[in-house]
C-alpha cells in the first residue's frame, strides 16, 4: 500500500538462544476466540517457537527463527488473521520498572508466609500465657519466630530501608523512615525480650506490619502499571517510525531509536514528520499545530527546518535528521521543561507530609515515655526501654501509610473507567486544589481532525462524488472529506498533482479534487467564503465543465466543549484559554466557549510566564495542553493533563493523559479527585483517632503483642475500607459515550 | 509435647514449599496474563488426536 516496506525486523529484538522476540500491540483482541485463533494461526507458521497472546494487555509476543522466517510474513498473517498490529519501539521500553513489581510481589510472598507461620507459633503462646504454658516452651517457640522473623525482615523489608536511606541521604522525611525505625527497634526489642525469657515478644507485629505495607504498595503499583501498558498501545497505535532512505536508495520504515543524526528521511504527504531535520529536497506545506498551535499552513522548501510531530500536508519531502541543537525551537522547549519539573519536585505530598508531622511527635512521645518511667516511677532501664519500645510499636505507621495510597489505588481505578489515565499517584491531591483551568486550543478545546463547514450548501449526491475521490487523497481535508461522506471504493486510476490535488477520469470526463486554483474556481468566489467563514480552509471539486463547488473546513471544537466549560465555571473554577494561535481564531473559540480571559500568539516562554503570573497571584492551575509548545507549561502547572493525541514530550510531561474525543474527563478528573482528597484527610484523621487512642495504654505499659497485633490490622482495615467506599458513588462519573471513542484494546 | 520436635519442623517445611511453589510460577510468568489464563484452560486442542478446528476463512499453508 505504501510506497516503503515497514521494516518489521527492526523492532524485534534477538535472543541468546538465536531466536529473536518481537512485543506487538494487536488491536482487536475482544475475547478467549481471538486469543486462540491468533495462537494457532501463528505457530503452524514454520520457524515460528512462540506466539503468546496476553489477554490483559492486548498484546502479543512472538518468538521466531530468524533464519526461517521474518517478522513481516508473521504480521501480514495476523493481518489476513483480521488483526491489525502495531510494533513497539524496543529503545524506548524499560525493564526496570517490570523488575520492581516483581520484586516487590517476591518480598510480599515471604512476608506473608513469615507472618502466617509466626502467627501460628505466637498464636500458641498467647493461649499458653493464658493457660499452662511452661518458660522453657515459650522460649522456644520465641527464638523459632526470631528465626524466621530476621531473614524474612531483611528481605521483605529492603524496600522500605532502601527508600528510607535514599530521604535521609537528602536530609528529608518520607513515610519510609518512621516504618524502618519502627520495625527494625521492634526487632531488636523483641530479640532482647526473648534473651531475658520474657512473656511478650512481637515478632508477629513485625511480620505482619511488612505484610500489610507491601501489600498496599503491590495494589498500588499493579494499578499504575495498567494504565500505562494502555498508554504504551495507544502510543504504538500511532506509528513512531521514520521512513529511512538507505544509501543505495531503497526506503525502509524503522522504530524512530534506530535513526541517527545525518540519516536521510522520506516524509510521503499526509504522514507526521518523525524526526526533527532540515529539508534536503522537495516542497511543501506543513501543518505545525501540534507543534505551535497555529493552524495555518507553512511553506517549506530545501534548507527549511522542520519538526517532529508536524504535519506534511502538500508534496513529498527528503529531510536529513538533526541533533537537537542549540538556539531551535525543540531545545528551547526541553530548557523549560527541565527548570519547570525542577520547581515542580518541590512539591510536598500529603504523605510525606503527614509523616514529618508524625514521625517526630510519636519518636518524641517515646523518649517521654522511657524518661517518664525510668527517673520519675524509678523502673529498670530494661523495664522503661521495653515500654518504650511498645509505643513505637503500637504507632507504627501503619494505617497511615495506607490511609493515602489506599484512596490513590481506588481512584486512579475510577478515573481510568472515565478515560482518564494518571502517571503519578499524587496528581489526585494536586487536581483537587485546582482553582483555575487553562486550556490550549488547537487539538485541546478543537479536534485534531478537521470539520466540515456550511454543509446544507452542497448538494449531498456531489459532495458523495468528491467523497469517492477524496478517498484516494493523503490530504488531511481529503481524508476528512471522505470520513464525513462515509465514502468506500475510491476510482481505480487517480493521478496526484503534488501540493494541487488529484484528478480522475470518469465516463470521459476529468474529475478533479484539490485547490481552489487547480480546479478554476475564480478568485471572487474564495475571497467571498473566506468572508463568511474567516480561517477556513477550502477545497474545490469540479466535473468536466460544470461549474467548480467549494467545500470550508475549519477545526471544530470538541462536542462536549462548551458543556464541559460550563461545568467546571458552576463548581467555582476560572477558565482561561492561551494559545499558540492567530488572534482572530482564539478570539472565536472563546466566544463560542463564552471564556473572557484568553490570549494568542503565545510561544512556550510566554505561556510559562502566564502560568507562572497566576501562581504569584496564588492560584492553583490546572493546564490542559497537547502541543510541543504546551510541553513547558505542562510541568510548570500545578498539575497537567494532555489528550492521547498528543506529543509524546507533552504527554510525558503531563501528570494525566485522557481518552475520546470528549473534553468530560477533565471535569471528571476534578471531581473524582476533590472527593477522593477528602477521604485522604478522613483517612489521616482516622490514624490520628486511633493512635490518641492506642499511644496513651502503650505509655502506661499495657500493650501486650495480642493488642498490638488486634490494633494493627483493624486500623489498617478501617482505611481500606473509607478508601473502598469511593467506589459506592463512583458509577454517574463513567460516561458511555466515550466508550467508543477509545481505541479498540482499551477495557472498559 | 515432644512431638513438637517433628511438628514444628513439618509446618516450617511445609510452608516453606509453597513459598517456593509461588516463587517458581512467578518467575515461570504464570502471573503475566490472569484475564488469559482462565481462558486457557477451556482450550484442548493441544491434546494428542484432536485437530483444531477449522478457522474461518483461513486457508492452510
Amino acid at each position: 500500500m505504501t510506497a516503503a516496506e515497514r521494516d518489521w525486523n527492526a523492532f524485534a529484538a534477538p535472543k541468546a538462544d538465536g531466536t529473536v522476540h518481537m512485543d506487538l500491540a494487536v488491536e482487536g483482541i475482544t475475547c478467549a476466540a481471538c486469543m486462540s485463533t491468533i495462537e494457532r494461526g501463528i505457530r503452524t507458521m514454520p520457524g515460528v517457537t512462540e506466539a503468546r497472546v496476553n489477554l490483559t494487555t492486548r498484546r502479543l509476543a512472538l518468538e521466531w527463527k530468524p533464519a526461517e522466517t521474518e517478522a513481516g510474513a508473521l504480521v501480514r498473517r495476523l493481518e489476513r488473521l483480521g488483526y491489525r498490529a502495531h510494533p513497539f519501539d524496543p529503545g524506548r521500553r524499560s525493564a526496570e520498572e517490570e523488575a520492581e513489581a516483581k520484586e516487590l510481589l517476591r518480598c510480599m510472598a515471604v512476608a506473608g508466609f513469615g507472618a502466617m507461620n509466626i502467627m501460628l507459633l505466637s498464636v500458641s503462646v498467647w493461649a499458653g500465657n493464658a493457660s499452662d504454658i511452661d518458660a522453657p516452651t515459650r522460649d522456644l517457640f520465641h527464638w523459632i519466630s526470631a528465626l524466621i522473623a530476621l531473614p524474612v525482615v531483611a528481605y521483605s523489608g529492603r524496600p522500605f530501608f532502601r527508600s528510607a536511606a535514599r530521604a535521609l541521604r537528602a536530609l528529608r522525611t518520607n513515610m519510609d523512615v518512621p516504618i524502618s525505625i519502627g520495625v527494625v527497634l521492634t526487632l531488636g526489642l523483641s530479640l532482647f525480650e526473648t534473651m531475658r525469657s520474657a512473656e511478650h515478644a512481637f515478632f508477629d507485629s513485625v511480620v505482619m506490619l511488612l505484610f500489610f505495607l507491601l501489600t498496599g504498595r503491590f495494589l498500588d503499583y499493579n494499578m499504575r502499571r495498567r494504565t500505562r501498558s494502555v498508554a504504551e498501545n495507544v502510543a504504538a497505535l500511532r506509528v513512531e517510525s521514520a521512513a529511512r532512505i538507505l544509501p543505495d536508495g531503497s526506503i525502509r520504515d524503522v522504530p524512530l531509536s534506530k535513526v541517527d543524526p545525518g540519516d536521510l528521511v522520506l516524509v510521503r504527504p499526509g504522514e507526521r514528520v518523525s524526526v526533527d531535520g532540515v529539508v534536503e529536497d522537495g516542497a511543501s506545506d506543513i501543518d505545525q499545530s501540534l507543534v505551535t498551535g497555529e493552524t495555518t499552513l507553512v511553506a517549506v522548501g530545501p534548507g527549511t527546518r522542520v519538526y517532529a510531530g508536524t504535519l506534511n500536508v502538500g508534496g513529498l519531502l527528503r529531510v536529513r535528521v538533526t541533533a537537537a541543537t542549540e538556539g531551535t525551537l525543540l531545545d528551547e522547549v526541553n530548557t523549560l521543561l527541565e527548570t519547570a519539573a525542577q520547581a515542580k519536585s518541590k512539591y510536598m505530598r500529603l504523605a510525606d507530609r503527614a509523616a514529618s508531622a508524625y514521625a517526630p511527635v510519636v519518636h518524641a512521645s517515646a523518649l517521654v515515655t522511657f524518661l517518664g518511667w525510668w527517673l520519675i516511677a524509678g523502673s529498670p532501664v530494661a523495664e522503661s526501654l521495653v515500654i518504650a519500645v511498645s509505643v513505637l510499636i503500637i504507632t507504627c505507621p501503619c494505617a497511615l501509610a495506607l490511609a493515602i495510597p489506599a484512596v490513590q489505588v481506588v481512584t486512579s481505578g475510577i478515573l481510568f473507567k472515565a478515560g482518564v489515565l494518571l502517571h503519578s499517584g499524587d496528581a489526585i491531591e494536586r487536581l483537587a486544589a485546582v482553582d483555575t483551568v487553562v486550556f490550549d486550543k488547537t487539538g485541546t478545546l478543537t479536534l485534531p481532525e478537521p470539520r466540515l463547514l456550511d454543509r446544507d450548501a452542497v448538494d449531498p449526491e456531489r459532495l458523495a462524488r468528491a467523497g469517492r475521490l477524496a478517498r484516494a487523497s493523503r490530504h488531511p481535508l481529503g481524508q476528512a472529506l471522505a470520513e464525513i461522506t462515509r465514502a468506500v471504493a475510491p476510482p481505480l486510476e487517480v493521478r496526484e498533482e503534488p501540493g494541487r490535488g488529484i484528478e480522475t477520469t470518469v465516463d470521459g470526463r476529468v474529475e478533479r479534487l484539490g485547490s481552489p486554483a487547480f480546479c478554476g474556481v475564480d478568485a471572487a468566489a474564495v475571497e467571498a467564503l473566506l468572508a463568511r467563514f474567516p480561517g477556513a480552509s477550502l477545497v474545490a471539486h469540479r466535473e468536466g465543465d460544470d461549474a467548480p463547488i467549494l467545500v470550508a473546513f475549519e477545526q471544530g471544537l470538541r462536542r462536549d466543549a462548551r458543556e464541559v466549560v460550563d461545568r467546571l465555571k458552576a463548581m467555582g473554577l476560572a477558565v482561561a484559554i492561551l494559545s499558540g494561535d492567530r488572534e482572530a481564531a482564539v478570539a472565536e473559540v472563546a466566544t463560542t466557549l463564552g471564556v473572557s480571559d484568553w490570549a494568542a500568539h503565545l510561544g512556550p516562554t510566554d505561556k510559562i510566564a502566564r502560568l507562572e503570573a497566576l501562581k504569584a497571584a496564588g492560584r492553583r492551575v490546572l493546564m490542559v495542553g497537547d502541543g510541543l509548545n504546551d510541553a513547558p507549561a505542562l510541568a510548570a502547572a500545578h498539575v497537567s493533563l494532555s489528550p492521547v493525541t498528543a506529543v509524546h514530550l507533552s504527554q510525558a510531561a503531563a501528570d494525566a493523559v485522557f481518552l475520546g474525543d470528549r473534553l468530560a474527563p477533565v471535569v471528571a478528573a476534578v471531581t473524582v479527585s476533590r472527593r477522593a482528597r477528602a477521604a485522604m484527610i478522613q483517612n489521616l484523621w482516622l490514624s490520628v483517632i486511633y493512635n490518641l487512642i492506642a499511644v496513651p495504654v502503650a505509655v502506661a505499659g499495657l500493650v501486650t503483642p495480642l493488642i498490638a497485633a488486634l490494633a494493627m490490622s483493624g486500623s489498617s482495615v478501617l482505611v481500606t475500607l473509607n478508601a473502598l467506599r469511593l467506589r459506592l458513588g463512583a458509577a454517574p462519573v463513567a460516561d458511555p459515550g466515550d466508550a467508543e471513542a477509545a481505541p479498540a484494546f482499551v477495557r472498559s | 509435647m515432644d512431638v513438637l520436635i517433628f511438628l514444628i519442623p513439618i509446618a516450617l517445611g511445609l510452608g516453606l514449599l509453597g513459598l517456593f511453589a509461588f516463587m517458581w510460577s512467578l518467575k515461570s510468568g504464570q502471573f503475566e496474563d490472569l484475564e488469559g489464563a482462565r481462558w486457557r484452560i477451556l482450550d484442548d486442542s493441544d491434546l494428542p488426536g484432536r485437530e483444531p478446528p477449522s478457522e474461518s476463512g483461513e486457508k492452510k499453508i
